[in-house]
């Protein structure tokens, strides 16, 4: 009973209830399906605020520990395994808040096979929450491959003209990483004979056995977050998923590789991530310069917005593999700030699309004048994308760019250079955020298609107006945020550090 | 007979009772009334089931001079045979008449093939092996033939005749090189206690005919399982024969080939298990890499199907070499890796029953006598138009490929987890990389299901659908929750007797 009732039992598994419900519904009561999934959304937000009350900060320890055994085959054990810690509380309720946002999204966006829909996007909260929770290894492993499945259908189905592609290419791509990372699951329980998480940070491997352990989990993880050059996949995702998809894919998705790289490249094999450190610091720099220049030249605004991300999730990389205090809080601040405004980012664009059906820059121009209130909002989201101080973008980037600075792994030179090339990335992102506000807003309204536009509905708003208040809450006063994700990250931190004075 | 004898005997016996039953019943039946027959036949297979329960628990009880055993094992294996000979039955009772192919033979033929299987799972002896093989195959000949005069499925029907009889050859063979190398024995226990102690100092056994013997009667079973390069049979065969036929060979007569293949090599040939557990790591990856590349560039769903049930003789074959680990003199058997393959067995048998049953409802019998509906086009669109049936083979091919949260997943991990525990690095990861492969195959049908549009024509049965649902239902359950079915079968084993 304990199981079944405890507070991150119910945040995972809260949405089959929504499921369970919408399976009853006929496929034309469209409105009480998306009011169903959304109070189901809701639902499971609440209990994630629960959860985070119930978050006891200071303790740096995995929290709420919730553990059954689930298969005891031989001497191989899979526990059923939930708990979380100041790195992973900020990723769940990231998934629980954007998840409703995505179906606000959903109710202009999606207007066929409604019901099918909805199950898919609450199948797939299951399995992005579970992944963040769980701690047992297999257990992580089932809820991180799960996610694809119903990915693959809100692409595949919902998608645009060449969905089909780009959902089998998502899902080959990550597939083909996460196998490697299997293996080396099996490999670890095999040897270490548990699964656990916390049992295995204290498993001493085998010499020469954790570089590739380390390289099986990083692969799967690369192509997940996606590291340049691992990135491919991404931009063809993103431009066919629907609105609401590619809000859940670049808000949430892509963070689970980011968090798989902090919880098992870094948490399990800290020397193999001190001697990789400089190599990831690289890869982070060059995705962040690539992400930013590739995004200027796109003509598509959803393919700007997806290379864009590319370029955040390079500051992300560089923050992590900084493998100090700063650099992980900043990285974990960071992918929530990701979460939040490159979501919103892709409602805006959504929005446009609904009303043009089209994202060509050169079919905008104006809308400044026909859609103020679209506009205003349009700007502030911008501007955090962009890191511009006050709002929540600068705050991580900031927080990074300090930590790669005072890292000194691979040289004190080669860091501190490395993160001077990275703030170059910095700048390049106001360039090409500002540079789409004036083809899109400003100057005068070039087609004669867009005259006539309506501006956003209040529905329409109500979507966004969650987002913007924690771009600008997180912009103004980060510390709550900081304060408790410290103790956890401190923790690990400490091992890193252990590990890389060892190699001095 | 003594009881135990009769009991030991009684879910073989059931069956080929049924099959007289049904025999006489059909020459009393009207033509329009042979439906009647499937009915029997189905009372048959469930008699068999119940048969099972005078076993008794927990034990292994021998009988006729240590021929047959009646252990956990064979139970398991046979609850598996009765579950696939009913789905069969259910499914043909209305895919039979729809293809003008309705006859009380076929369920007789079902049904003797069905008691050969048991009877293989239950075998102490290779002669038993031997018999029990021909008995299950020989009526297997004709059902493939049974959409005659479909040129296809007579082709089929006679490529399996040849192609089984040329191993059944080999089979034999070796038994007999078995039976010179150890002075006149085929008894498991005979095998084994001639090659140890004062026997083998006696100079009864000859240590090197024995490897040609144990390498041939592997020959003959890997035919069976359809193991490369042994398979080549296999997608002609299941393509030509009707699609409830190729359901049963692909589900049930793989489960009695591996059925006889660890009877045999773990029971008679423990000490032989250095020479072939190489030999079959190595078939298990040369079957994994055809098995899944061919099933890749294939546009005909039978003939796809074929090739997955290929690959997976590969990844059940990975476990096996794992299964007997010899240090020194002392041969350990592992019960685990018993247990492995059985669940891996159950699970693929499930999911693959499902599978067929959804194939049944697109398949359509041409103006020409010959099938249609069987390419990958054909699933077109489904997803709109008959939404349960899409869902279910969705699921069916996600467990195939091994996505959790499926019944196929567990399978998968708990065979690579073993073979790593066994020192299979190579083999587990040749395992995930042609699952890789296969994902790509199987999500081929997923994508025309739901993204392509299309209008099918769905002809089901509440056969079909009853299937479709059953089996979803338990992919999904033991894929959630597979710790009881893993100690079940891990039970089943615990009396496996060396």
């Amino acid at each position: 009973m304990d199981i079944l009732f405890s507070t991150l039992t119910l945040v995972t598994f809260a949405p089959l209830v929504g499921v369970a419900i919408l399976l009853l519904l006929r496929d034309e009561q469209r409105d009480a399906i998306r009011w169903t999934a959304l109070t189901t959304a809701l639902i499971t937000f609440a209990i994630s605020l629960v959860l985070l009350l119930q978050f006891r900060a200071g303790e740096p320890g995995l929290q709420l520990v919730t553990r059954a055994p689930w298969i005891a085959a031989g001497v191989l054990r899979v526990d059923y395994f939930l708990a979380v810690d100041g790195i992973s509380l900020w990723l769940v309720l990231l998934t629980t808040f954007l998840v409703p946002v995505a179906i606000g999204a959903a109710w202009g966006a999606i207007t066929e096979r409604v019901r099918a829909f909805m199950v898919w996007f609450l199948l797939l909260e299951v399995g992005m929450v579970g992944a963040f929770l769980a701690m047992d290894l297999l257990l992580f492993y089932i809820f991180f491959e799960f996610t694809l499945l119903p990915m693959i259908f809100l692409i595949g189905q919902w998608g645009g003209e060449r969905r089909v592609y780009a959902a089998l290419k998502f899902f080959l791509f990550t597939f083909a990483g996460s196998i490697f990372m299997l293996i080396a699951i099996l490999y670890l329980g095999a040897t270490a004979h548990t699964f656990s998480y916390p049992d295995l940070r204290n498993y001493v491997l085998a010499d020469g056995v954790s570089p590739w352990l380390f390289a099986a989990f990083a692969i799967a993880f690369a192509i997940k977050v996606p590291v340049w050059p691992l990135h491919t996949w991404l931009p063809d995702a993103h431009v066919e998923a629907p609105t609401p998809g590619s809000v859940i894919l670049a808000g949430v998705l892509l963070k689970l590789g980011t968090y798989g790289f902090l919880r098992f490249n870094l948490g399990l094999f800290p020397v193999v991530a001190a001697q990789a450190a400089p190599l990831f610091g690289v890869l982070g720099v060059i995705g962040i310069l690539y992400g930013a220049i590739t995004a200027f030249a796109q003509s598509d605004a959803k393919k700007l917005v997806a290379y864009s991300s590319v370029s955040h999730l390079g500051f992300v990389m560089l923050g992590l593999f900084a493998l100090n205090d700063l650099g992980i809080q900043g990285a974990i601040l960071q992918m929530v700030n990701h979460g939040l405004s490159t979501g919103a980012l892709f409602v805006l664009v959504g929005y446009i699309y609904e009303r043009r059906h089209t994202r060509e820059l050169s079919q905008f121009g104006g809308l400044w004048k026909v859609m103020p209130v679209f506009a205003a909002l349009s700007m502030v989201v911008f501007f955090s994308s962009a890191g511009l101080p006050g709002l929540n973008g600068f705050v991580g980037e900031f927080t990074i760019l300090l930590g790669a600075w005072g890292s000194g792994l691979g040289g004190v030179i080669f860091s501190q250079a490395l993160t001077a090339v990275a703030a170059v990335g910095v700048i390049l992102a106001a360039v090409y955020m500002l540079w789409l506000y004036r083809r899109m807003f400003q100057g005068e309204v070039t087609v004669a298609a867009n005259r006539g536009l309506a501006d956003l509905s209040p529905r329409e708003i109500a979507v966004l107006v969650p987002l913007l208040i924690f771009i600008v809450l997180i912009g103004v006063y980060p510390k709550p945020f900081f304060d408790l994700m410290a103790p956890s990250v401190q923790l690990l931190a400490q091992g890193l550090d252990a590990a890389a004075v060892a190699l001095r | 007979m003594t009881q135990t004898e009769f009991l030991v005997l009684l879910p073989a016996l059931t069956l080929a009772v049924a099959a007289l039953v049904v025999l006489l019943a059909d020459l009393f039946l009207p033509a329009e009334r042979k439906q009647l027959t499937g009915w029997l036949t189905l009372i048959g297979f469930a008699a068999a089931g119940l048969s099972l329960t005078t076993w008794p628990a927990g034990m292994a009880a021998l009988a006729f001079s240590g021929m047959l055993i009646a252990d956990g094992f064979a139970s398991f294996l046979t609850l598996l045979f009765v579950i696939a000979g009913s789905v069969v039955t259910v499914l043909s009772l209305g895919y039979l008449p729809r293809f003008g192919i309705e006859r009380a033979e076929a369920y007789v033929l079902l049904l003797l093939s069905a008691s050969g299987m048991v009877l293989m799972a239950q075998a102490q002896d290779l002669i038993m092996v031997f018999l029990a093989l021909e008995l299950l195959s020989i009526p297997l000949y004709v059902l493939a033939g049974l959409a005659r005069p479909r040129l296809s499925s007579e082709e089929s029907a006679l490529k399996y005749f040849l192609l089984g009889s040329f191993a059944s050859g080999i089979l034999v063979y070796g038994i007999a090189l078995v039976y010179g190398a150890t002075g006149g024995h085929t008894d498991f226990q005979g095998i084994v206690g001639i090659q140890s102690g004062e026997l083998r100092l006696a100079g009864l056994f000859d240590p090197v005919l024995m490897p040609f013997g144990v390498a041939l009667v592997l020959g003959g079973l890997a035919f069976k399982i359809a193991a490369a390069p042994f398979h080549m049979w296999t997608p002609d065969v299941y393509e030509g024969a009707p699609s409830v036929i190729t359901a049963f060979m692909s589900v049930a007569v793989k489960a009695a080939g591996f059925a006889a293949l660890l009877r045999v090599f773990i029971q008679a040939f423990p000490l032989q298990s250095v020479q072939w557990a190489g030999a079959i790591a190595i078939l298990a990856g040369l079957t994994l890499i055809i098995g899944n590349f061919a099933a890749l560039v294939q546009n005909n769903v039978k003939r796809m199907l074929a090739y997955s049930s290929i690959a997976h003789a590969g990844y059940l074959l990975v476990a096996v070499p794992a299964a007997v680990t010899q240090t020194g003199a002392n041969t350990t058997l592992s019960f685990d890796v018993l247990g492995t393959i059985l669940f891996y067995l159950l699970s693929y048998g499930l999911t693959t029953l499902g599978a067929w049953a959804v194939v049944t409802t697109i398949e359509r019998r041409e103006a020409d006598g010959e099938s249609g509906g069987l390419t990958l086009d054909a699933y077109r669109g489904l997803w709109s138009r008959r939404p349960g049936l899409a869902l279910g083979m969705a699921l069916f091919m996600f467990s195939l490929a091994g996505l959790p949260p499926t019944a196929g997943f567990v399978a998968k991990y708990l065979v690579f987890s073993v073979a790593i525990q066994a020192g299979l690095l190579w083999l587990a990861v040749l395992g995930v990389i042609t699952s890789l492969v296969s994902a790509g195959y199987y999500l081929r049908l997923v994508v025309m299901m739901f993204m392509r549009p299309g209008e099918p024509t769905v002809a089901d049965t509440w056969g079909a659908r009853l299937t479709v649902g059953v089996m979803a239902f338990a992919t999904l359950g033991i894929g959630l929750f597979p710790y009881p079915v893993i100690q079940m079968a891990q039970r089943s084993v615990m009396a496996f007797l060396r």
